[in-house]
């Protein structure tokens, strides 16, 4: 043996934390939607936009904040988490400016409202909030493991916070969906936080009863069918999202919960059949909702064929909306072909009502065309990857579930948003992860990358000095 | 401001998104496979091709903290040989990183004596690069030349460590 043949010392070996490179990466995302801003600015008035400096110095000082709270409590931390959500935020407050700027939009307002006020300067509060609750959830949870206790209050909690909505008197229905509630001032969007919760619940209960749900279970037709108690949960969560999607109108919500859990159980449990299932309950769903509540079937008839149906539909209606939104949305992509009218000058206002958040993406892909529209997503997906990538290198089966099923909802999000802008699937009244207007989604998926970012910091951390080996060898004594 | 101004920067911030993009992609690849520096370990690898399969053969003692190969003085050891033993021949280059002997698997050179303990020494540099053997109690000791080491010692160039069976040395 003339060669050293353990490789174990890769471990000894202090890792790098890449704190320095995500440094220069935030560095770089604060500076992307400075230029953004320079670009709407420079397009529209023809000079500087004015805010410029305070909005730049603004990003800087939250992502400094974040970055110095990562540095210092999760420094073995993925390096690119944090830069990608800032861009993204970052990138969001500029359209949602951009967007303040239409006078199509403003005129809108007053008809409407009576006066116009700028959504941008919320957003930059709302964005502010996220961070506070991003360096609350780094400061708070030093590790992802506590929140296994909570495990069965979790359930408790999302429930309560996905049924609030439907509290008389605290619920309020906001054009046909009835997922926010209204306190003091504020509507808040329980959902978005119900998602958080909600993973943890999946993840302490799948990691108790996977094996249960893995290995009992009977062959029949090349499927492993679970056993009859073992489909409670399943039916569970399958009713609960029905009840949503009946009596809150929400196609996006149910269907990201259900998703989640599908997923999550996949994860769990390796069997193609909980996939096989998860499909059939919810397409069984979607149909049994889609022919009869009429919010929805008004949004399916604009998926389908949205230029007859604006034909056809009556004026003033419901689905006449329904399908307006649909067509622009349609011609903003089209209009905005493969490298886009450029920022400020496409005609994406058009779209009127939720332009700025439901239908943002619509802006991206006038604006910035299909590059901008596929480096979005890209951008989304490197996040999405690096959640996979942590809940492959999590050393716990909780944080392993965890990251998964957080990163899953996210990508599920991302999914049912883009793909009902798009024209893919029927449209849902969801939000863009950190791109659309909207203090909830802002605040929740700041959370959510707290944990991912508290996740991997454990993941990555180096792990402990080994143990003497135990089965070590006596050492012999030389005696002269 | 002129139509050209308003083309250059459209396509410039398309350009500079999916720069964006390429970093973070880069900054994927250098987490999988080890960081740059460890390309610049393969090229010297290559210069000295009598080695490089043995280097090859041990690459964990090549990553990491070789930024510290650059306060390197003229004349010190670049380094280190196992010239007796059933490990010999194998080289561990030093940089900057300490080295632990010993019969536990997590030592930088395992060694696969009898009379050698699992935490025998180690060999490590002091602050101006100096490098040190000390003996971390082990049941047979670390003899330096002819003299067991009772306290932290430095290592003359090509002087022998004995560890049980084993000799080592420091070598340019």
């Amino acid at each position: 043996m003339s060669v050293v043949t353990n490789t174990t010392t890769i471990g000894a070996i202090e890792a790098p934390s890449r704190r320095n490179t995500e440094l220069a990466l935030l560095a770089f995302a604060v500076v992307i939607p400075v230029f953004a801003y320079l670009n709407v600015g420079l397009a529209i008035d023809g000079k500087v936009p004015a805010g410029m400096a305070g909005y730049g110095l603004g990003l800087a000082l939250l992502a400094g904040v974040a970055h110095l709270v990562v540095r210092k409590w999760a420094p073995y931390a993925d390096p690119l988490l944090l830069p990608l959500a800032t861009l993204l935020n970052g990138m969001g407050l500029v359209l949602i400016w951009r967007l303040d700027q239409s006078p199509r939009l403003i005129a809108l307002a007053k008809r409407t409202y009576g006066a116009f006020s700028e959504s941008a300067p919320n957003q930059m509060m709302y964005s502010a909030i996220g961070i506070a609750m991003f360096v609350g959830v780094l400061l708070l949870l030093k590790d992802h493991r506590v929140l296994q206790r909570y495990t069965y209050i979790s359930m408790v909690v999302a429930l309560i916070l996905l049924l609030l909505p439907l509290v008389p008197g605290l619920g309020a229905d906001v054009f046909g969906a009835k997922i926010w509630i209204r306190v003091g001032g504020f509507s808040i969007q329980p959902g978005e936080f119900a998602k958080l919760v909600l993973a943890i619940f999946f993840s302490g209960y799948l990691m108790v009863k996977r094996d249960a749900l893995a290995l009992a279970s009977r062959r029949f037709m090349g499927l492993y069918l679970p056993r009859g108690r073992d489909l409670g949960p399943i039916l569970t969560i399958w009713a609960i999202s029905l009840l949503i999607l009946v009596f809150e109108n929400d196609l996006g919500t149910s269907l990201l919960f259900f998703g989640m859990f599908v997923i999550m159980l996949y994860v769990a449990t390796e069997r193609t059949s909980w996939v096989v299932m998860g499909l059939l309950m919810s397409s069984a769903g979607a149909v049994v909702v889609g022919s009869t509540a009429s919010h929805v079937q008004s949004r399916v008839q604009a998926w389908l064929d949205p230029f007859e149906c604006l034909k056809t539909a009556p004026a003033g209606s419901n689905m006449a909306y329904a399908c307006d939104q649909m067509t622009q949305v349609l011609m903003s992509f089209g209009s905005g072909g493969i490298l886009g009218t450029g920022l400020g000058q496409g005609n994406s206002d058009l779209v009127q009502f939720a332009a700025n958040s439901d239908f943002i993406f619509a802006t991206v892909g006038e604006e910035l065309g299909l590059t901008g529209v596929m480096v979005f997503l890209l951008f989304y997906g490197l996040i999405i990857e690096r959640g996979v990538r942590t809940a492959l290198a999590a050393r716990d089966p909780f944080g392993k579930l965890l990251a998964m099923g957080l990163s899953g909802a996210f990508a599920l999000q991302v999914f049912v948003v883009a793909g009902g802008v798009m024209g893919l699937i029927p449209l849902t009244g969801m939000t863009m992860p950190f791109l659309a207007y909207g203090g909830s989604s802002v605040i929740a998926n700041w959370a959510l990358i707290g944990i991912l970012i508290r996740i991997s910091d454990t993941a990555r951390r180096p792990a402990p000095a080994p143990a003497p080996n135990p089965d070590a060898e006596m050492t012999q004594v030389v005696r002269p | 401001m002129s139509e050209l101004t308003l083309t250059v920067m459209r396509l410039g911030f398309l350009a500079v998104l999916w720069l964006f993009v390429i970093v973070a992609v880069q900054v994927i690849r250098s987490d999988l496979f080890g960081t740059r520096v460890t390309q610049r370990g393969s090229r010297r690898q290559e210069a000295r091709p009598q080695q490089s399969a043995r280097q090859a053969a041990a690459p964990p003692q090549q990553r990491g903290q070789q930024s510290a190969g650059g306060r390197q003085r003229r004349g010190a050891p670049t380094k280190l040989v196992v010239s007796e033993g059933t490990l010999t021949g194998t080289t561990v280059a030093l940089q900057g990183q300490t080295i632990t002997l010993g019969r536990a698997h997590d030592s930088t050179i395992v060694l696969d004596d009898d009379y050698a303990s699992s935490r025998h020494a180690r060999i490590y540099p002091d602050r101006d690069g100096q490098w040190i053997v000390e003996d971390l109690g082990s049941t047979n000791g670390t003899y330096l030349d002819r003299s067991r080491l009772t306290t932290a010692t430095p290592i003359p160039l090509g002087a022998p460590i004995r560890i049980g069976k084993t000799v080592i040395e420091l070598r340019k």
